[in-house]
Order: structure tokens, then C-alpha cells, then sequence
């Protein structure tokens, strides 16, 4: 009785002062600026820069080219998912760091790399240009350069999926008759639901923030690769409010995807 | 119906070598202690673990044979299982699940919710259908898992453990139940277990796996009455022993010998109830053939009656009451002399 009373006490434990104060610095670190952007934005003007053409063309811009590239990473990450997690094969380790390297490579590196893979003199650029097609410095660029550093975001966060799920299910599904392709379709895909909606969803952010290869890939040019990331980049010298607003609205958007996935990335409090 | 198999694989170190055949109209139990091979013989009659070597024939066709290059795959043979845990589909209701093995083989989905309906409305479960399986208590569960198992109509019905993921009240009844459905189902009939209790329940045939080897098989009767294994032996409760018969005696390895009334010759087993062991604190004047010392080295207590195991040349298990427990001053480590007479003693060859 009297170690169940002392333990109820004890449920706070006592931190040392350093360790707060040290603790409340990091945090504003991250508080300070988001407070920065909503006090700055010119509420006045919100509506009128929102309805600007260059604002409106930007955000068109931007949810084609994360749309689309979200919809490449799940028609081409969801197999390789698969591949990684179920497959074992020599040079499996070695091709899933190259395919997760975008998350840590600078997105200017990827830029240059994707360049040299399909630019003018590129290893398939030459190749793809016989067919007629040009990918640097257009919205199909754009596009590719987001799918390129957005993908590993949904390859990991499938494959954690896949490899966490109960694979016996799948043995269930086989023994009473079902084909592989049916096992995947109605079994492992709605499985692993939540993972694949996170990884979407993850993937999806990724590219609607990015920056560096698209502009290094894509180059900006307004209504065709000028993104929102870079029509705030060139507002800021042009006209700030704009790029205030155009900020506010990437946070917004941050925040919906950080609220949506809160049960998964923050834990349940 | 019946299924011929011969398996021989082996995963890691471990290797499983198991004949087996299930007549037509026989349920066959395979009763061994965990990590003997149980679920991986299941596995392997099933498509999903693909056997070394061997042959897997159901009703004179042949569904793997390695040496002939013939394997066919799980979802082409005409197998079900239900699994430990079930394994229901979490995201589909109970109806959809037991639908699910008819879709797979190309139902129309009408026909293939009435078939399931049926199903469910045998097991008892037909208000269920359009619960989720999480829903469920673990004896509706395991029903569901039975009729999804049974729906699609099988040749082989394999389960594992079928009891094994419910609770200990709701055992009797939900067992009795199993047997019903067992017994009105024509196929194959093939269950593994731990559990002897289940095993004898429901089979007409034992088939003992220890270790990825079968030890031992028959009827429930002619299996506890001439255990072959120490596993078998010590689930049963009876004390095993094996040497070289010699005419009213056994030979055991270290050199002690037994007297044991049918003892002809060869290898045998000799097999002694516990109930016919008595415990003497002094060596014992009289009549019993087969006296020896020992030490008591555990005592385990079961009702009115005790289980002492006796630490000696030959280890030997004596039950007693408590009463001359008491009497005898019987402690962990006490000197004593055990006797047993030589008709107490039954004889079976190797």
C-alpha cells in the first residue's frame, strides 16, 4: 500500500532547470518564425494576392505537378515496395540505399543528376529526344524532378507496411484458391491501407514543397515549371506580400497533412 | 478420399521426415510438442512451404513429387486450412471472408454470398454477416474460420491447432461442436495439436511427432495403452523404460534388470504405472520381484494423491496417496527403497 502511494507521488518527475531552459529554447526555435509568417501576412490583401493570376497559375502549377508525381510514386513505388520487402535477391541492399538516397541527398544534386540522365546530352536524354521528347525546363520535368526526391518517402513508408503486416495472411488467402495477383489486390493492398495512405500522403508534401531539383531540373518559368516553393523564392525580391501569402498557404497545407497523419507520425496522446 | 504423403524438408537445422496416410472416412490427429514440425508438415502439405523431397498425393493425384518436377501451387489444390490464430481478413466482414475462397474460384459474387449465407447459417453465425472478424469472440472465430475453410468444398482439410486460441471454459463445448462438423464433412480430415486431450477428442487415428519424426501412430487407445516415446509416456503418465527382454526379465543399458513377467525376447518397451510402484522407507521384505533404492527428488501433488519421482540406476515415478506421504515423512531428497512386482510390468516389443 504504502509503495502504490509513494509511486502515485512520483508520477512527475522533477527536471533539472538547465534541461528546461535549454528545452524552451528549442522550442522556440521552431515557434518564432511560424508566429513570424502569421503576423507578417498582410490579412487585408490575403484574398486579392490569393486571387492574383501569378499566385492562382503557381498554386494550378504546383498540385498538377505533386498530384502527378505522388500518382508515378504509387504506380512505380508501391512494386518496388514490394520488391524490397518481400524479394531477396544480390544487390538488393545496395539498389534500396540508391533508391532512398533523394531523401538525403541536396535536392540540387538530384536536379544535376536527373540533367545528365535525361538533359539534351544526357544518357537517355539523347534517346528520349529520337521519340520527340524533352524533359528539362518543362512541366513534365517538374513533374519527374518531384517524383525523384518525393518517391522514397512512400518506397520506405510501404515497404515498413508490407514487412510489418502478417504475411501468413497472404497464405490464408492463397489456400482458398486465390492467385497472387488477387491475394495483392484484395489482401495485402488493403492491409497494408494505413501505410499506403501515409506514404501517399508523405510523398505528396515532399513534392508540393520542392525546390532545389526542380528548379536545377526544371528551371522556372512561370505557368509551365514555376512551382509554389519558387514563385515565393522569386516573390520575395518582387513583392513580398505575395510571398507571405504564398507561404501561408504551403503552412496551411503542412499542417493539414501533419494533423492528418498525427495518430501516426506523433503517437496518441 | 484419401491422402499418401511422403515429406522430407528442412528448414535451417531443422529436418522433417514424416509419412503419412489418412484413409477415407478417418480423422487423423498429429500430436507432438511444439517445435517438432507440427505447422511446418501442414505447411508443406499445403503448397506454402515447398517439400525437399517426397510426394504429396490426395485421392491419386499427385500434387508435389520434387523427383518428377511436379508442384502444384496453393492455390490450385484442393486443400483448406484453418489456421492457429484464424487469420481472419480484418478488413473484410465475416460474410466476405467465407465468400472470399468461392470468389477466388471464380463465383459469381450472388452465388458465392448465398453459398457463404449457408455456411454461416450451419455454424450459427448467420446474424454475424456483416460483422468484422475483430468483432467476434474466439469461438465464433474459429466458426467462421471452419466455414471459410469448408465453403469452398476441399479435399483436404487441414487444421492447426484449432483449439489452441481459446478459452479454457468454452473449450468443452467448442470442441464438441468441431467434432460435429469433422464428422459431417468428407474429405480429408488432418489436424495437428499439442494438446492430447484435443487430439483423442476428435481423431480416430494418433500420429505422434517429435522433433520432425513420427514416433509412433494408432488408435487413441493403442497409443496410450503401449506408449513408444518418452513424450507420449510422460503425457500419458505412465513410467517408459527400454532394454533387451530375456525371458522374465529386462535388460536395461546401465545393467539393471527388471522382472517383468511377459518379458519374452528382443528389444521391448517396458511400461510401468506409477500406481504400481510402492515407496518403503526400509529395504522391503516380501514378495515383489523388482526392488531398488533411490532418492525422491520431486514431489508433485495432484488431489488426494502425490506423484514422486524417484532419482536412481533407473528413474522411476511412484504415485502415492497423500496420506502415506505423510506417513513415510517424504521430503525432497529422502532416502527410500521403491518395489513393484514383475505382472505389474508390461511388455511390448520395439
Amino acid at each position: 500500500m504504502a509503495l502504490q502511494v509513494r509511486k502515485a507521488t512520483r508520477a512527475r518527475p522533477a527536471a533539472p532547470v538547465a534541461l528546461l531552459v535549454f528545452a524552451a529554447v528549442g522550442a522556440a526555435f521552431f515557434v518564432v518564425p511560424l508566429i513570424g509568417i502569421v503576423l507578417r501576412t498582410p490579412w487585408a490583401a490575403t484574398w486579392d494576392q490569393l486571387r492574383s493570376p501569378e499566385v492562382l497559375t503557381a498554386l494550378r502549377l504546383s498540385l498538377l505537378a505533386s498530384f502527378s508525381a505522388t500518382a508515378i510514386a504509387l504506380v512505380f513505388g508501391v512494386p518496388l515496395a514490394w520488391t524490397f520487402a518481400r524479394l531477396s535477391f544480390p544487390g538488393r541492399a545496395v539498389l534500396r540505399a540508391v533508391t532512398v538516397l533523394p531523401m538525403v541527398l541536396p535536392p540540387v544534386v538530384g536536379g544535376v543528376a536527373l540533367l545528365l540522365a535525361f538533359g539534351r546530352r544526357g544518357v537517355l536524354g539523347g534517346w528520349l529526344a529520337t521519340f520527340g521528347i524533352h524533359l528539362p525546363f518543362t512541366t513534365a520535368g517538374a513533374i519527374i524532378a518531384e517524383t525523384f526526391v518525393a518517391m522514397p518517402f512512400l518506397v520506405i513508408t510501404v515497404e515498413a507496411g508490407l514487412r510489418s503486416m502478417d504475411a501468413r495472411f497472404e497464405d490464408a488467402a492463397r489456400t482458398l484458391g486465390a492467385s497472387r495477383w488477387t491475394v495483392l489486390w484484395r489482401v495485402t493492398l488493403p492491409l497494408i491501407r494505413p501505410s499506403l495512405v501515409a506514404g501517399a500522403v508523405l510523398c505528396w508534401a515532399r513534392a508540393l514543397g520542392e525546390f532545389g531539383a526542380t528548379i536545377t531540373f526544371a528551371g522556372n518559368f512561370p505557368g509551365r515549371t514555376q512551382t509554389m516553393p519558387l514563385a515565393v523564392y522569386l516573390a520575395l525580391e518582387t513583392n513580398p506580400d505575395a510571398a507571405i501569402v504564398l507561404s501561408l498557404v504551403l503552412l496551411a497545407v503542412s499542417l493539414v497533412v501533419l494533423i492528418g497523419l498525427r495518430d501516426r507520425w506523433l503517437g496518441s496522446s | 478420399m484419401s491422402l499418401e504423403a511422403r515429406i522430407r524438408l528442412g528448414i535451417g537445422a531443422f529436418e522433417l521426415d514424416v509419412d503419412l496416410k489418412v484413409d477415407p472416412g478417418e480423422v487423423v490427429a498429429v500430436l507432438g510438442p511444439n517445435g517438432g514440425g507440427k505447422t511446418s508438415l501442414l505447411r508443406g502439405l499445403a503448397g506454402l512451404l515447398p517439400l525437399d523431397a517426397g510426394r504429396v498425393s490426395l485421392d491419386g493425384v499427385v500434387l508435389e513429387e520434387p523427383a518428377a518436377g511436379v508442384f502444384v501451387p496453393s492455390e490450385r489444390r484442393p486443400i483448406a486450412m484453418v489456421f492457429q490464430d484464424y487469420l481472419l481478413f480484418p478488413h473484410l466482414s465475416v460474410l466476405e471472408n467465407v465468400a472470399f475462397g468461392l470468389r477466388s474460384r471464380g463465383m459469381s459474387r450472388p452465388e458465392a454470398s448465398a453459398t457463404a449465407h449457408r455456411w454461416l447459417e450451419r455454424v450459427g453465425l448467420a446474424a454475424e454477416a456483416q460483422r468484422k472478424p475483430a468483432s467476434l469472440s474466439g469461438g465464433q472465430a474459429q466458426r467462421v474460420a471452419l466455414a471459410r475453410a469448408l465453403a469452398t468444398n476441399p479435399a483436404l482439410l487441414l487444421l492447426d491447432e484449432p483449439m489452441a486460441a481459446l478459452d479454457a471454459s468454452t473449450r468443452v463445448e467448442l470442441r464438441r461442436d468441431l467434432r460435429r462438423h469433422l464428422e459431417s464433412f468428407q474429405g480429408v480430415r488432418l489436424l495437428v495439436t499439442h494438446d492430447p486431450v484435443e487430439a483423442m477428442a476428435m481423431a480416430d487415428r494418433l500420429v505422434i511427432l517429435e522433433q520432425g519424426r513420427v514416433l509412433q501412430s494408432g488408435s487413441p487407445a493403442d497409443v496410450t495403452q503401449r506408449p513408444r516415446s518418452r513424450y507420449v509416456a510422460d503425457l500419458v503418465g505412465v513410467n517408459l523404460l527400454k532394454g533387451q527382454a530375456d525371458h522374465g526379465f529386462v535388460r536395461m543399458p546401465g545393467g539393471r534388470v527388471v522382472a517383468a513377467a511377459s518379458a519374452e525376447s528382443g528389444e521391448v518397451f517396458a511400461v510401468i504405472h506409477p500406481r504400481a510402484v510402492a515407496v518403503h522407507r526400509q529395504r522391503p521384505e516380501g514378495s515383489p520381484r523388482n526392488v531398488w533404492p533411490g532418492r525422491a527428488s520431486g514431489i508433485e501433488l495432484l488431489g488426494d494423491r502425490a506423484r514422486v519421482r524417484i532419482d536412481g540406476e533407473v528413474p522411476v515415478i511412484a504415485e502415492v496417496t497423500t496420506a502415506a506421504l505423510k506417513e513415510l515423512d517424504l521430503g525432497e531428497g529422502a532416502e527410500v527403497w521403491l518395489s513393484f512386482k514383475a505382472t505389474d510390468v508390461g511388455v511390448y516389443p520395439v
